[in-house]
């Protein structure tokens, strides 16, 4: 099928007949937006493409797409990409989760999703809240977290996605949020792009059981001095005028400084194809929460053989190695004994 | 056995029998199972009909020498044709204190025993809570007693090798099969290649296993203290080639033919558990077939990825036992809703919970049947036989394919394990069963044009279209949320919900009208009490149904392979009868179904002793009802170990009697 041109297609060609059921002001339209605008960009054909989720308001996404869809089990969607993507290598297959979904009930399926490196493209939604069963503390909501469930604070200490992902042998592990279009675009196509697991942490606002989440870093006035824009072998600064930076402290970890404190020649130059995954790990931690200055972009982006690929290729040594199966020969592999 | 003919009764003498069961039992780390592997394979060469039954403990070493680590394999071989591992053995090989103390108590009287006796030591005497040791106490005198140092002899044996005499002492159970191997006169070169292939990348164990495996074999011929050997002859059989399989290999070679007949890629989904890990392992050797495996990281992944490999257009299949049956309920309350093709493989074990791991049982009927929350039916395929379980999993991915929904395909721990010689069939006599994939749009959309509704039913099957991913124009989605009748998106609506509910179970229910009628097997038509049985109970119903009508007196017997739905006309074959006896080994499930869905009086006839029924069980059990039935009929018959519950809705357990096994089979 990659043989004919792939048709020109709009936003329009990508977005089901469904009427898309979020409260009004929910974070996830913006999502659903950059996705429906870059996909025509990505020269795929709607026919091979999958959008499987699992339960939760993130788990609607997949009836908004016009493309083929599975909005499956809480939790379960990167175990049922997974057989997908394994058998249907022609296929690119999205998974779209929230963070009750996928480190919760799935905290599973995606640590080993994401170590196996099948070829799965994860956009995880993180409210810090559950939204559908209507405002119970999230395993990424902050200790303290005033919930139905927990009307005296959360006692839970939180998840990290992007220190869990990177934890989890990820290839490609990335953050944005649901305020800035473009730069969700360019982070999915990256996702997309990437040959393996993808892992997108998308900050997005419920304004229903958490408004304001992220206010403190991606609110338009904070962005400038809290939003980390993470650039491949550029030094990491930020600021309006780039005043800040980030730079190790004489302990070995990151810090947020000053470029006129330190110099620019000290700040830390992003590799994000570091084979050793220390540098985007301590990049995760410098912030213990969005309320302090927080990386965006791509943490991690490795070559490593998807699993899909690997399957296949042993497939295809043992045909050459054995010859194609045959089902005669091999009710005959074992002792055999005849009659007249 | 049976004595058919003696050549002198001299030293050397050789004695033809017609059939002999034999248990070999040892430690955990003996290497029991390979003997009686091997012995099998030997059997099937020469042509004995044979019926293998494996039983070893969950544990894979508990502490050496205890009884909780003995290991077991029991052969029953003969001259015609069997069903059965037998009820018990004639022949018990014991390699410790502990295989003895196990199982002694199955040897009936007269029975032989073969004892290593270098294992009975004080420690190892003592380990098996012998007080006194039975070689020496005059507790072993209802028995032939064979001692023979099987350690030493095998240490003496290895000592070419160079081997440490700890290293050569295990090859002892090389030793016993080849003292068995001569005992029964079986062939000795097949073994000889075999612990060649088997051992070939460490030279000095196929050397002390072979040395092993001739000592033993050579001792029997020269010590004499066998009054004969033993001859079986091949028994008849049905023109053709035969091979020896276990249930799990059957099973697994059933998947491969089944995505083969359908021309679909096959897709393992599966997490090891007991008894059901050989099927993932056999398929995984298999890879030049195209099949896909995944060791998935829990029993929900592996069935969750079956399920998305079957939306992607594959045969999508999980295998599972006792608790990862539970697991994977969710995800086929899934694809009872998405009615996309999927097959859950239970191999039964004891439960509840972790239960007994080894152990067989067939208690997950009622789960298959109703293991889910909301109207969500599955249909059900049972496997009768090891070989069977080809045919089962070809049936249940055809009825899977063919009616877009999971189906359970169950087995059990006793067929998984157990072997049979099997007719191999044609393949190329196999049916075909493959469906068409959706290729164009079947609705018009409110705009005119034409457009894919994922719920528009064939009319006949009530199946929806199989639409792959990669059909250009088909795009849809499809979840667990209920969904609009035709259309296929989500809907609330009440009255909508009610159709679909009796659209999913009609669709079920109307597998019946494509399966064969139910026929009893009943030669003289004039049985009044019919054996109802489901799974492996089979060998032991139809050995224990052929005794009785070989004492003269008539019983039917039907054998379910489809549990849900059932085969069209069952009631009217159950309500034919005055008595429906259903042997189970659980408390009652399949008599449950008849009994609620035909409002028959079925009888249970339970055993949940993680073993098979013995064939003097259900004779006893048939023959009860029969005198029953005709009070005046009564002739003198052994007393009953087997109880049956007065209206059949309890029973209590089994007592095993050891009696009858001295009996010929059939």
């Amino acid at each position: 099928m990659t043989d004919v041109a792939v048709p020109l297609t709009t936003r329009k060609d990508w977005a089901s007949d469904q009427e898309v059921r979020w409260c009004p002001g929910c974070g996830d339209y913006s999502i659903l937006s950059a996705v429906q605008l870059l996909l025509p960009e990505l020269g795929v054909r709607r026919e091979n493409t999958v959008f499987i989720s699992g339960i939760g308001c993130a788990a609607r996404f997949p009836y908004y797409m016009n493309t083929y869809g599975m909005h499956s089990i809480h939790g379960r969607a990167p175990a049922i990409a997974t057989g997908l993507a394994v058998t249907r290598p022609d296929l690119d297959v999205w998974v779209v989760t929230g963070d009750g979904d996928s480190l919760s009930i799935g905290g599973n399926h995606l640590v080993h999703a994401l170590r196996r490196n099948v070829k799965l493209t994860i956009l995880m939604f993180n409210n810090q809240i559950y939204g559908l069963t209507k405002g119970q503390y999230s395993p990424t909501s902050e200790v303290g977290k005033i919930t139905k469930s927990t009307p005296f604070g959360s006692l839970d200490t939180p998840f990290n996605p992007v220190s869990l992902a990177l934890g989890a042998e990820a290839t490609f592990v990335a953050r944005t949020h649901d305020l800035d279009r473009k730069h969700m675009i360019e982070t999915f196509r990256r996702a997309h792009d990437h040959r393996g697991a993808s892992f997108v942490e998308v900050y997005q606002n419920c304004n229903v059981f958490n408004d304001g989440a992220f206010e403190a870093i991606n609110g338009k006035e904070h962005r400038a001095d809290m939003l980390i824009p993470l650039e491949h072998g550029q030094p990491i600064r930020f600021g309006a005028n780039g005043e800040h930076g980030v730079a190790f402290d004489g302990e070995g970890r990151l810090r947020v400084v000053e470029v006129e404190d330190v110099g620019e020649e000290a700040l830390v130059v992003h590799d994000e194809k570091a084979a050793n995954p220390s540098l985007a790990f301590a990049l995760s931690r410098l912030a213990s929460g969005p309320h302090e200055p927080t990386p965006i972009g791509v943490f991690r982006a490795v070559d490593r053989p998807d699993y899909g690929s690997l399957v296949d290729r042993q497939l295809l040594e043992a045909s050459e190695r054995e010859g194609p199966g045959d089902l005669s020969s091999l009710l005959r592999s074992g002792a055999t004994w005849s009659y007249d | 056995m049976t004595t058919k003919s003696k050549t002198g009764s001299e030293p050397g003498k050789v004695e033809t029998i017609d059939q002999v069961v034999i248990r070999f039992a040892g430690d955990s780390g003996d290497g029991m199972q390979i003997a009686g592997d091997r012995f099998t394979d030997e059997s099937a060469l020469i042509g004995n009909d044979l019926s293998t039954f494996p039983n070893y403990p969950a544990e894979i070493r508990a502490p050496a020498g205890t009884l909780a680590g003995v290991s077991a394999f029991q052969i029953h071989i003969s001259d015609h044709e069997i069903l059965t591992p037998g009820d018990a053995p004639n022949v018990l090989v014991a390699m410790n204190p502990a295989a003895l103390k196990a199982n002694v108590n199955d040897l009936p009287t007269g029975g032989t025993l073969v004892i290593n006796s270098d294992a009975f030591d004080e420690r190892d005497l003592a380990k098996a809570g012998y007080a006194s040791n039975p070689l020496e106490d005059g507790s072993l005198s209802a028995f032939r007693v064979y001692e023979i140092p099987m350690t030493s002899l095998t240490i003496e044996a290895c000592k070419p090798t160079g081997a440490k005499p700890r290293d050569a002492e295990r090859s002892k159970n090389f030793f016993a099969l080849g003292l068995l191997s001569w005992l029964y006169h079986r062939p000795i070169l097949e073994t000889e290649r075999w612990i060649a292939r088997r051992y070939g990348r460490v030279p000095i164990v196929v050397e002390a296993n072979t040395l092993a495996f001739r000592a033993g074999y050579n001792f029997g011929e020269t010590a004499e203290i066998f009054e004969s050997s033993y001859e079986i002859a091949p028994a008849e059989h049905y023109p053709g080639t035969y091979t020896n399989v276990t249930g799990n290999v059957a099973l697994a070679w059933g998947l491969l033919a089944a995505a083969h007949l359908a021309k679909l890629p096959l897709f393992l989904g599966s997490y090891p558990i007991t008894p059901a890990s050989d099927i993932l392992h056999e398929l995984s050797k298999n890879k030049n077939f195209g099949v896909r495996t995944l060791q998935a990281e829990d029993e929900i992944a592996g069935i969750g990825a079956a399920l998305g490999a079957a939306f992607g257009g594959a045969l999508g299949v999980t295998t599972t036992s006792g608790p990862g049956l539970d697991l994977k309920a969710e995800t086929v309350g899934l694809a009872v809703s998405l009615e996309l093709p999927l097959l859950i493989v239970d191999i039964q074990r004891g439960g509840p919970s972790t239960g007994l791991p080894t152990k067989t049982e067939q208690s997950d009927l009622l789960h298959a049947m109703f293991g889910r929350h909301g109207e969500a039916p599955v249909p059900i395929v049972a496997a009768k036989t090891p070989s069977h379980c080809f045919e089962a999993a070809i049936e249940a991915a055809r009825i899977a394919l063919r009616y877009r929904t999971p189906v359970y395909l169950l087995s059990d721990g006793y067929l998984a394990n157990g072997s049979e010689p099997w007719l191999l069939p044609d393949v190329d006599s196999l049916p075909d069963i493959s469906v068409k994939f959706a290729t164009e749009p079947n609705a018009t959309g409110t705009d005119g044009e034409p457009t894919f509704w994922p719920y528009v039913r064939d009319p006949e099957t009530l199946a929806r279209p199989w639409a792959v991913p990669g059909t250009p124009g088909l795009e849809h989605r499809i979840g667990g949320l209920e969904k609009q009748d035709g259309v296929g998106t989500v809907a609330y609506e009440s009255a909508n919900h009610e159709t679909m509910v009796h659209a999913r179970a009609a669709k079920v229910a109307g597998i019946a009208r494509e399966l064969p009628a139910a026929e009893a097997d009943d030669p003289t038509g004039d049985a009044k009490v019919l054996m109802l049985g489901w799974g492996s109970t089979f060998a032991a119903i139809t050995a224990g149904v052929k005794r009785v009508r070989r004492a003269g007196k008539p019983v039917a017997q039907l054998h379910l392979v489809h549990l849900n739905p059932f085969p069209p006309n069952l009631g009217e074959v159950l309500r034919s009868y005055d008595v429906v006896l259903v042997p189970e080994n659980n408390l009652g499930h399949l008599t449950r179904l008849v009994r609620a869905d035909f409002l028959v009086d079925a009888k249970l006839l339970s055993k949940v002793q993680g073993t098979p029924f013995r064939v003097g069980e259900i004779e006893e059990a048939i023959l009860r009802e029969i005198e029953r039935l005709e009070p005046d009929s009564r002739e003198p018959a052994a007393g009953s170990g087997v109880a049956v519950g007065a209206n059949g809705t309890t029973a209590t357990g089994v007592v095993a009697s050891a009696q009858n096994s001295k009996e010929a089979e059939l």
